[in-house]
């Protein structure tokens, strides 16, 4: 046995050159705790800020001015022929019960031009609030009472101290005159500054004062009805198909392939497809949450299939084999347990489709869903619009109170995103199974 | 099964709903208009007992493109526009069989404005045409536009960098101003611009386009984006229609343009130059068949006035006699024929 010399490194000098790189591994490390650190710190930083610029602008817009009036309800000036229906109170005088009142609580002011002035102080839609409260409360006919109006939105607007009192009269939009009366209906403490109910009851409105979401919200919530019925039971049975049943061929591979693609098809056009068949060809009405709830729908389909196919996937083959191997049909293993083990992760995946299709609007604009509707929509087949287009459009009216209005709308928006998502969570976490 | 069961129930949907005529008017179109004839619709649902008109936004060329797809109720009744529709549009129209009955209702003031901290502009329409179009008349040649500051194009004017926010190219307001200010109040009146023009072969249309070296910044088409950056950069200057600047008079001003600074009267009386009008297009045959077309019509008159709520929301109206001429055209209805709009 001759002696070999050791051809490799010296183990000692092995050991030293370990230890003098480990400093530099352990660096790289560090390094990469680090960068991962300042990104979970940047990305949480935008979210503060996002939240916080959100929060400070639209908190004030939950909230505005009103102006409370005590009203004379006169029978014989409101409902003239007596019979109590909104169709005699249409008859009835409501704005000039509600001038009088205003004008008795600014001194009665004298001239046409300091009657328009003081006009200008309450919202135009003062009187529908007054008809309202009226067929509400038939027994207070005759008494007075005391209500509150919504001041104007140039009002509102100075109140918020956005417009200052030290620029020229002529530069901004509310008189001299007209901050006197506001000076005085404050003395009398007949001004209050409090959550608005036009915002949460009110509808589409053009008057900045009486805006509301309660259209768009309802519109929202059926058009998103109308997605869930359909696009859950057809993506789920698809996935199902897909995995469980569908031979592998070239065919179902091409099917595969395009559900894939589809997913990453720009929601616009799934509006113009929307416009095409559904509207131009099949005829149905504009504007309806129906057929914005089907092109919606078609539009999740995709993100339902494959993550219901991902979570079928995850059903362990034991739970089948054990199935069939107690003499299930096919039908039954696929019914009876893959099914219900894959359901957590189907809904999560159907939750965050919905979500997804809750803030879309390019594919709405196409059949007509981007537009201003007053009426708050009574079914699928009325016209109606959604909640973000109703931001979209808030934001941009030249109005200035609609800023305020605007970012309340973001808020009841994210409001309804946030409560989708952490229905996902809940429910995943209450039928969720770990293997 | 699913997709029998779906496919048949939308059907049958579709079906039910086509038996169901529209009850209510359904308008689209510019969004320049949109304001204001949301302002009428709302009006027109509190004054009657029926439901309130559909308001679509899109722009000028959808209101005009879309009230001359056909006739039925799934095509709308009424298009806006904030620009006059052109016999190409119109030859679509009467291919489909559309008569359509032009209604003007008032004009929009495109205006120049900036912060009242800042500098107000006191330009002329052909200085303005220099500062933003793309390409300028340099020596008898037109070359990319080298005017960095105010006070390189006259000396009169501001010793600050151009930058001016406006609307991106899909916009109408943005199209009215390249027409105004770009091609007419510039390329078609400069001498050396035109010397340049006929020297290059090219036709003054060119002009409309605006510089894109950083001069002329396209923020978006929210007019309310651009009143903020403005109010945060008194150097800078925003182009949007006059409603926004009447909204915000407080913190913003108009520059004087050619001498004339942009107000109600000047822009009602045609002496500001920088304005158009906006129309409104009806469709014949959906009169009688949509309830309450004619009485969206009729709303407008209501509210078009001087003291009106539209005058309040920032529309400017029309003169007294054109107000009537185009009151008496929503009784007469006088079909839109190609010879009304050389």
């Amino acid at each position: 046995m001759t002696d070999r010399p050791y051809q490799g490194l010296d183990p000692q000098k092995a050991a030293e050159r370990v230890a003098a790189s480990i400093h530099l591994r352990k660096r790289k490390e560090t390094r990469f705790v680090w960068l991962g650190k300042t990104a979970v710190a940047i990305a949480l930083g935008f979210l503060v800020l996002l939240f916080a610029g959100i929060l400070s602008k639209g908190i004030p817009g939950l909230f505005q001015y009103y102006v409370t009036l005590d009203l004379k309800l006169d029978a014989q000036q409101l409902d003239p022929s007596g019979q109590m229906t909104a169709e005699s109170l249409a008859e009835g005088d409501f704005d000039g019960v509600i001038r009088s009142s205003l004008y008795q609580a600014l001194g009665n002011p004298e001239g046409r031009k300091a009657k328009r002035e003081a006009r200008r102080l309450i919202s135009s839609g003062s009187s529908q609030r007054l008809m309202n409260y009226v067929l509400d409360n038939p027994d207070q006919l005759g008494s007075t009472v005391s209500i509150q109006f919504a001041v104007d939105d140039d009002v509102d607007t100075f109140l918020r101290g956005l417009i200052s009192r030290d620029t020229p009269e002529a530069d901004r939009r509310i008189s001299n005159q007209l901050i006197d009366y506001i000076d005085a209906l404050n003395a009398q403490g007949r001004v209050s500054y409090q959550i608005s109910d036009y915002l949460f009851f009110g509808s589409a409105s053009r008057d900045a004062e009486m805006a509301g979401i309660r259209g768009a919200l309802v519109g929202s919530i059926l058009t998103l009805l109308v997605c869930i019925a359909i696009a859950f039971p057809l993506g789920v049975a698809t996935a199902v198909y897909l995995e469980e049943m569908a031979p592998k061929n070239r065919l179902t591979e091409i099917i595969e392939i395009n559900i894939n693609n589809l997913a990453a098809v720009p929601s616009v056009v799934f509006g113009i497809m929307g416009l095409a068949i559904f509207i131009v060809a099949f005829g149905m009405p504009r504007s309806i949450p129906l057929v914005g709830g089907i092109v919606l729908a078609l539009m999740t389909l995709p993100t339902i299939i494959i993550s219901s196919r991902a979570a079928i996937r995850a059903v362990p083959p034991s739970i089948r084999d054990a199935a069939l191997g107690v003499g299930a049909s096919k039908m039954q293993t696929i019914m009876h347990h893959v099914l219900p083990l894959a359901m957590p992760g189907m809904l999560t995946g159907t939750i965050i489709g919905m979500a997804q299709a809750l803030g879309e609007t390019a594919p709405l604009l196409m059949i007509g869903m981007v537009a201003f509707i007053v009426d708050v929509p009574g079914g699928v087949t009325d016209p109606g619009t959604v909640l973000p287009v109703q931001i979209f459009m808030w934001a941009d009216f030249a109005e200035r109170m609609f800023i305020q209005k605007t970012s309340a709308a973001i808020i009841v928006l994210l409001a309804f995103l946030i409560s989708m998502n952490a229905a996902a969570i809940l429910l995943r976490k209450k039928l969720e199974r770990r293997w | 099964m699913f997709v029998r069961i779906a496919t048949s129930a939308a059907l049958a949907v579709a079906m039910s709903t086509t038996a169901v005529a529209r009850d209510y008017v359904s308008i689209a179109g510019s969004s320049t208009v949109l304001p204001f004839a949301t302002i009428v619709a709302e009006r027109l649902g509190r004054t009657y007992n029926q439901k309130t008109p559909v308001v679509e936004s899109g722009g000028s060329s959808v209101g005009k493109k879309g009230v001359c797809d056909g006739i039925g109720t799934e095509f709308i009744d009424i298009g806006n526009a904030s620009s006059r529709m052109k016999t190409k549009e119109l030859e679509y129209c009467e291919k489909n069989g559309v008569k359509l009955t032009e209604i003007k209702v008032g004009y929009d003031g495109i205006v120049v404005a900036n912060s009242k901290s800042g500098e107000q502009l006191k330009i002329s329409l052909l200085n303005l045409g220099k500062a933003l179009t793309a390409e300028v008349a340099i020596d008898g040649k037109m070359v990319a536009n080298p005017y960095k500051k105010w006070s390189d194009i006259d000396s009169s004017l501001p010793n600050t960098e151009i930058r001016v926010y406006g609307p991106p190219t899909t916009s109408g307001t943005r199209a009215s101003y390249a027409e105004i200010v770009n091609e007419k109040a510039y390329c078609k009146k400069d001498a050396d611009a035109k010397a340049a023009l006929k020297a290059a072969g090219k036709k003054a249309k060119t002009c409309r386009a605006m510089r894109t070296d950083g001069a002329y910044v396209e923020a978006g088409e929210q007019d309310n984006l651009i009143v903020q950056k403005l109010q945060e950069d008194p150097k800078a200057y925003g182009i949007f229609g006059f409603s926004y600047l009447d909204q915000n008079s407080d913190t913003l001003q108009g520059a004087e343009l050619s001498g004339v600074v942009p107000t109600f009267e000047a822009i009602g009386d045609g002496s500001y130059k920088a304005s158009r009008a906006l129309y409104f297009y009806v469709k014949h045959q959906h009169l009688g068949v949509v309830p309450g077309v004619e009485k969206y019509m009729a709303e407008w008159t209501k509210h078009w006035g001087d003291d009106g709520i539209l005058a309040d929301a920032g529309m400017i109206p029309l003169g007294a006699e054109e107000a009537a001429e185009m009151k008496a055209r929503m009784t007469d209805l006088p079909v839109l024929v190609a010879a009304d709009l050389k």
